[in-house]
């Protein structure tokens, strides 16, 4: 794959009290392209993903998104950036429980002022896209977890960001719904030519990446460098 | 893979020629390895030799005859015995990578590095499996998927080996 990183973390470090997350993680994300962040667990991959969304500051390194130092961004650059630009998904869905499962995607749409009527019929696309086109009228609590996740899914893709985090968004689910969302997540990414950053610690789920990076006592190792 | 055993049992769904059974067997369970002809017809007559299966019938034809060969009762008794045993389970499969890891510490190399390579190594067929899960049909998915949960049980260890060299090396170096 080739093409300049829409992504930059570069020597980043992080400590939460005196136990440093990160300790001079670097990493590079291409437009399209989707990259599998494993690592065992406490080794630093989500604060890794939580720094590159602008979601936790560094304490030293720098972020740069599309040439963009995250730091140079004020708190509402930050907000605005994370809510045009990414994706977010999580291990449980964290759809809003009052909410059908359609107005939880139009949500983000909706917050950037697309009129209700055509930010539902996106939605609408969308959840038909990740096969749950039925579960459009029902709240979150009345789905299985594999639908939820793909609602979610379908949430995060519905404002065509250019980069989606997805924080271990397998996790909760058995290995055939797993796989079904990884499959619909990475096949939509690639069709839209968003980049993937995802956290997993299942090898299965990995192998829908078209690369790895290994964290490890807070460094990242993408595997091509030893390949 | 027994490919008597694997011929038996295509035989007894239908009777057929050797060339028919070379593409049954290799539609469905050849798909990196496909039979040589040498192969199915010395595993045939091996099964004649046997009485597992008889010749059904002779068609002439330009080249040599063509025969159809069809399970006999003893045949279907062996298919069902072997069916009907467990197989083996392999438990030692990492002792190859065991070994270099061991080496690798006692020589004072990158024990981590061996790991990482052989990481990526496995990551990368478990890629390519599931690019051919992805597009194939139920049956083609049934035969990735068993390779990548063996795959994935060889990373697991990888992992939890890389998380525990340096307990290792102590041991090792002691």
């Amino acid at each position: 794959m080739t093409g300049e990183p829409l992504l930059v973390g570069d020597d980043l470090h992080r400590s939460f009290g005196p136990t440093p997350a990160l300790a001079g993680a670097s990493i590079s994300v291409r437009a399209g392209e989707v990259v599998a962040v494993m690592g065992p667990s406490g080794s630093g991959k989500s604060t890794l993903l939580h720094c590159l969304a602008g979601i936790v500051r560094p304490d030293r390194g720098s972020v740069r998104y599309r040439g963009t130092e995250l730091a140079t961004l004020s708190d509402a650059g930050r907000s605005a950036l994370r809510r045009r630009e990414f994706g977010f998904v999580f291990q449980f869905g964290q759809l809003v429980p009052e909410l059908t499962c359609l107005e939880n995607v139009a949500l983000p749409l909706r917050l950037e002022r697309v009129p209700r009527r055509e930010a539902e019929r996106r939605a609408g696309e969308w959840l038909a896209r990740l096969e749950v086109a039925d579960v459009a009228g029902k709240r979150p609590g009345e789905v299985s977890g594999g639908q939820g996740q793909r609602v979610a899914v379908a949430r995060a893709l519905v404002t065509g960001p250019r980069v989606v985090f997805a924080d271990e968004p397998t996790g909760a689910l058995d290995s055939l719904n797993g796989e079904r969302v990884m499959r619909l997540l990475a096949g939509a990414a690639r069709e839209t030519g968003a980049a993937v950053l995802l956290v997993t610690h299942e090898p299965r789920v990995a192998a829908y990446s078209d690369r790895e990076v290994v964290v490890r006592d807070g460094r990242a190792r993408s595997l091509e460098q030893v390949a | 893979m027994s490919i008597g055993h694997t011929f038996l049992g295509l035989l007894e769904s239908s009777p057929r020629h050797g060339y028919d059974l070379k593409r049954a067997y290799d539609e469905r369970f050849g798909h990196t390895r496909p039979l040589h002809f040498g192969q199915v017809y010395s595993t045939l007559s091996r099964l004649l030799r046997n009485g597992l299966v008889a010749v059904d019938s002779v068609e002439p034809g330009e080249g040599p005859e063509r025969k159809r060969y069809a399970i006999t009762e003893a045949g279907v008794t062996d298919v069902q015995r072997w069916l009907s045993q467990p197989e083996k389970p392999e438990p030692y499969l990492q002792s190859v990578l065991y070994t270099k890891v061991v080496l690798a510490l006692l020589t004072d190399r990158p024990a981590a590095d061996l790991l990482d390579t052989q990481r990526a190594e496995h990551l990368r067929l478990m890629r390519e499996l599931t690019r051919r899960k992805t597009h194939g049909d139920l049956a083609e998915q049934l035969i990735c998927d068993h390779a990548l949960f063996h795959l994935e049980a060889d990373l697991r260890w990888l992992e939890l080996t890389a998380a525990r060299l340096d307990e290792l090396a102590k041991e090792v170096r002691a």
